[in-house]
């Protein structure tokens, strides 16, 4: 990929690259709580199949992982784990933060230990609200989330050059 | 700087106690292996800490934790209507279940009692969600023992209870549907109909799963005799539902202690498994899906006509008192005590959770298996995190 960091990539290969990228997300599935089970019936039921949009939703561990799918209550006692996880993953890497709690702490804003946002520990690319959010809308986010992959200037990325982008906000 | 080896593997163990790594590492006693917070068959972030010696667990410890969102102390803090929208999110798979015990409880401290068809769609949501609950259990349950399709099956055929809860509660896993005094809206027009035939899918499901599943040689020699719990034992760690009447004993609240559920007027069995078993507590669970699409279908036969809400005031406010109240929800026995001084929240709130006590037996349990049937184990015990941790 020497050609990538160098910034040299003519751009048709750019393209090409980014959608081969784009069709083939390793997504790892952090289901912590009631999202999860949303985050299952998107990505192994038959109805909502997520395999379509080519993203495969069984990578062994997160180092070969392109994209972690936090969904559910984040307590300050797993807050390590998910820090662990996202060092883990090999750059390029994003994060889909599914559910209020993930997002903000959602119902329990006001309790003692839950983490009101996993944004404060690691970077989102994408939040899905809902407590929990339709299958479908989790369907969504993974589709901006492609898009967003397919008009991606990679070499600025991979040289750590491009500030992080606005994160997208699905609905 | 070089460390040496007593030091490495302090610092291994240090970060193995503090739980950020799964880590195996040998020690003078064998060997420790450390399973989650993370791990797909602890259901959400379960960690379990086992030592080894060669393939045979000598004692295994649960640490649970990581899904603790301070219900109780939440509890104090919002009024009754706003309670049920937290306490929907413990059993996350049966979530109306979880509502109808606590409003009981707040309904016998106004002393209101819901008028009879509130009682009756009540049951009838109750079995609903018991169905959603336990049909994803027995494709999970096939996961973890090494098979793939009855998962999808499993979500397949969910989803047809799920879309009868939405159309009548709006929420898929959540509905919040439960008030004081009643319920929130009436059945939709052509409901009945439509959950009738979703029962038939649903017997369909059981049958399937129960030559695809209970009937393959595999799972059974991987469930029978693994993991037995006699009844007095089971009876002494305070285990409750599905697991304590596949140990033999007969013993259901919806039967035995009934509150304001219409289970005394319909006609339905109790199903138990004498051996104690992986496979019998499985068993019961399956049974209990077919026994509670008979319900539903007599419910929906039966169900009487009239008001849904019985008069309560605007403001809701409790007066001073202290009432338990605990039904027979799809993990087990579940309780709230709730602590009235008479306002518009309750004073204190004690939730006795079913997983949690189920969990309990685990280190008895699982002393001296062998490492692939702590997996099996686990999957049969049925626990849910956020039932355990609240």
């Amino acid at each position: 990929m020497g050609l990538v960091e160098s910034g040299k990539m003519p751009k048709p290969l750019t393209k090409l690259l980014n959608l081969s990228r784009k069709y083939s997300i390793w997504a790892y599935q952090w289901g912590l709580a009631c999202c999860a089970i949303e985050m299952g019936a998107a990505f192994a039921s038959p109805r909502y199949d997520v395999m379509r949009l080519g993203v495969i939703p069984f990578p062994a561990s997160p180092r070969q992982a392109d994209l972690v799918v936090i969904s559910g209550t984040v307590t300050d006692k797993i807050v390590p784990a998910i820090k662990r996880l996202y060092e883990q993953m090999p750059d390029p890497k994003y994060v889909i933060s599914m559910g209020s709690c993930t997002n903000c702490g959602g119902p329990y804003w006001d309790s003692y230990s839950v983490t009101k946002g996993v944004d404060q520990i690691i970077p989102v690319d994408v939040y899905v609200p809902g407590c929990p959010p339709r299958p479908e809308a989790l369907l969504e986010g993974v589709v901006l989330l492609q898009e967003r992959i397919q008009n991606e200037d990679m070499a600025a990325r991979w040289r750590g050059e491009q500030d992080r982008q606005e994160p997208i906000i699905v609905g | 700087m070089t460390l040496t080896d007593a030091q490495q593997l302090g610092y291994i163990n240090a970060q193995a106690a503090d739980g950020r790594v799964n880590v195996e590492l040998e020690t003078d006693d064998g060997m420790v292996l450390n399973m989650g917070p993370q791990h797909p068959a602890t259901h959400g972030t379960l960690r379990l800490v086992a030592r080894l010696d060669g393939e045979q667990v000598t004692s295994a410890d649960v640490m649970c934790g990581y899904m603790h969102r301070g219900y109780e102390k939440l509890c104090e803090v919002r009024s009754y209507p706003q309670v049920t929208t937290l306490v929907n999110r413990i059993d996350w798979l049966g979530s109306f279940a979880n509502e109808v015990p606590f409003i009981l409880a707040a309904e016998q401290l106004m002393e209101v009692e819901a008028p009879p068809r509130a009682q009756w769609i009540r049951t009838l949501l109750f079995e609903l969600s018991r169905i959603a609950n336990v049909s994803l259990f027995i494709g999970d349950l096939a996961l973890q023992l090494g098979a793939q399709t009855p998962a999808f099956y499993a979500f397949r055929d969910r989803e047809f209870v799920l879309n009868q809860i939405e159309s009548v509660t709006g929420g898929r896993f959540h509905p919040n549907f439960d008030r004081i005094g009643g319920l929130k809206d009436d059945l939709p027009k052509g409901w009945i109909a439509e959950t009738k035939a979703a029962m038939v899918r649903l017997r369909a499901f059981c049958d399937e799963m129960e030559g695809l599943v209970y009937g393959n040689e595999i799972f059974q020699s991987r469930t029978r005799g693994v993991g037995v719990i006699p009844a007095a034992i089971a009876q002494s760690y305070g285990l409750s539902g599905a697991n304590l009447r596949g140990s033999g004993v007969d013993w259901d609240l919806r039967r035995d202690a009934n509150v304001g559920l219409v289970y005394d007027q319909l006609d339905w069995k109790v199903w138990t498994h004498p051996d104690g078993d992986s496979y019998s507590r499985c068993w019961v669970r399956l049974q209990e899906v077919r026994e509670a699409t008979k319900i539903v279908d007599q419910i929906c036969d039966g169900l009487p006509s009239g008001a849904i809400m019985a008069k309560v005031p605007r403001i809701i406010k409790v007066p001073a008192g202290e009432a338990y109240i605990a039904t027979e929800n799809p993990l087990g026995q579940m309780g709230y005590y709730v602590v009235s001084k008479g306002d518009t929240g309750p004073f204190r709130v004690k939730i006795r959770s079913a997983s949690f006590n189920n969990i309990s037996i685990a280190p008895w349990l699982l002393r001296g298996v062998y490492v692939p049937d702590i997996i099996t184990i686990l999957a049969s015990l049925y626990f849910i995190l956020g039932d355990i941790d609240r």
